[in-house]
């Protein structure tokens, strides 16, 4: 665990008054326990029942108003939310950092099911910008097209788009499995650092533009490749996973798997060493 | 003419890729971090190997695979065999009692399993920050 000590030996910030305390240490061997009791959720999350089902209109509510009932029907023991109406509003459903099954019966606008942890969210309609940005676990599926910067910086889990999405598709993204039933934008998996992102249909200009790492798989034609993207053989364990992933999606049934391209990072811009801690500890 | 004797040449053992054995570049011995990923961060699992504590996990969730846990991977810090807690923003060292098998499929089954377990434990050291700062 990385420890907050007060350090006695004051650097050029710190006797500046920049700040009292550094972020000592990496390993966090003394919190592990491997015999720790088998227990699946966050400690201080809310004991939710799949089978235990409500609905909340939010028509007359603001956004603020209904992620508090959404957290309020939670704490009740409710594991199945319905949301009606919620007409386009930006920033629904999110901060869930708990099991949940969440049905939106309607469209949603910006930033929709942001920094979310775990739900599995179905989405009866549209997304704006930015849905589901930040995800760390969990399944969101939009029936219908997202806006740009779809899926931007996720960490985790699966996020599908059985539509078309705009520009930007899981841009820095660093985790998780971003897949696209239709077309997606310019610039998809501009530099995306891990995870997978999977296209059945076309793809625009600059696809993965300075990405670090990951993986991208195209069902359909490139516009072209961004800097730093190449190709990479397609191997017997990606086509298993891309079968596995696709059901898991619930499309593309019958897409042939073993035609899609595969694109990973050539690894020429890899000089992120520049400016290392101990440098920049001697530039202070 | 005597016939010349072949000497035996020892081959030297791969430690690419091995646990905490890999060569520091001189690059890296002089700013004393490793540069890139040690493992290979794009393997797929393989759902034949996965433990029955990760069944329960997937099961409890109501998801259909490993879902986030697709990207946790054993690597090692500090020579030793560690998984990356992404809460924490910290490496968490595998006990040296747990025995490690020798392929990276098996080994990351143990390391999602583990970090389950240190995540949800109520001695993660979330669970202060979360009692000390959270808003609402």
């Amino acid at each position: 665990m990385a420890n907050l000590k007060t350090v006695s030996k004051k650097s050029k910030a710190q006797s500046m008054g920049m700040h009292t305390e550094v972020l000592t240490g990496r390993t966090q061997q003394k919190f592990f326990n491997p015999d720790e009791a088998e227990n699946f959720y966050y400690f201080g999350t809310y004991d939710v029942d799949f089978n235990k089902r409500t609905e909340l209109d939010v028509k007359d509510m603001t956004a603020p108003e209904a992620n508090k009932e959404i957290d309020n029907l939670m704490s009740q023991g409710y594991g199945t939310i319905v949301i009606k109406n919620p007409q386009g509003k930006h920033s629904l459903g999110v901060g869930i950092l708990n099991k949940l099954n969440l049905i939106f019966e309607g469209s949603l606008g910006y930033f929709g099911m942001g920094s979310c942890d775990g739900p599995i969210v179905r989405i009866n309609g549209r997304v704006g910008w930015s849905c589901a940005e930040n995800l760390m676990a969990g399944k969101v599926v939009i029936e219908k097209n997202a806006g740009s910067c779809f899926g931007a910086a996720i960490r985790g889990g699966d996020l599908i788009c059985k539509g078309s999405v705009g520009a930007r598709t899981g841009i820095d993204m660093k985790g998780g499995t971003i897949i696209i039933g239709g077309d997606a934008g310019a610039f998809t998996g501009f530099m995306m650092q891990r995870g997978r992102i999977i296209i059945l249909g076309d793809v625009g200009i600059n696809l993965g533009d300075s990405m670090y790492d990951g993986t991208i798989f195209v069902g359909g034609e490139i516009g072209s490749y961004g800097s730093d993207a190449v190709d990479s053989e397609l191997t017997s364990n990606d086509q298993d996973w891309l079968k596995r992933k696709l059901k898991v999606a619930e499309i593309g049934e019958n897409f042939d798997v073993s035609k899609m391209k595969k694109i990973v990072a050539g690894k020429k811009l890899w000089n992120y060493d520049n400016l290392e801690p101990t440098e920049k500890k001697g530039a202070i | 003419m005597p016939k010349k004797k072949n000497k035996k040449v020892q081959k030297s053992k791969v430690i690419k890729g091995q646990l905490g054995k890999k060569k520091e570049t001189a690059r890296e011995k002089m700013i004393g971090q490793s540069i890139g990923y040690r493992y290979d961060v794009n393997l797929l699992p393989d759902y034949s190997k996965i433990t029955p504590f990760l069944k329960k996990y997937i099961e409890a969730m109501g998801w259909d695979d490993l879902n986030w846990l697709e990207d946790v991977h054993m690597g090692y810090e500090e020579d030793r065999p560690a998984v990356f807690c992404r809460n924490a923003n910290g490496w968490v060292t595998i006990p040296s009692s747990i025995k490690l098998p020798n392929n990276q499929q098996d080994r990351d089954m143990i390391a999602r399993e583990l970090l389950v377990k240190f995540q949800m434990s109520p001695k993660h050291p979330l669970v202060d920050l979360k009692k000390a700062y959270l808003k609402f």
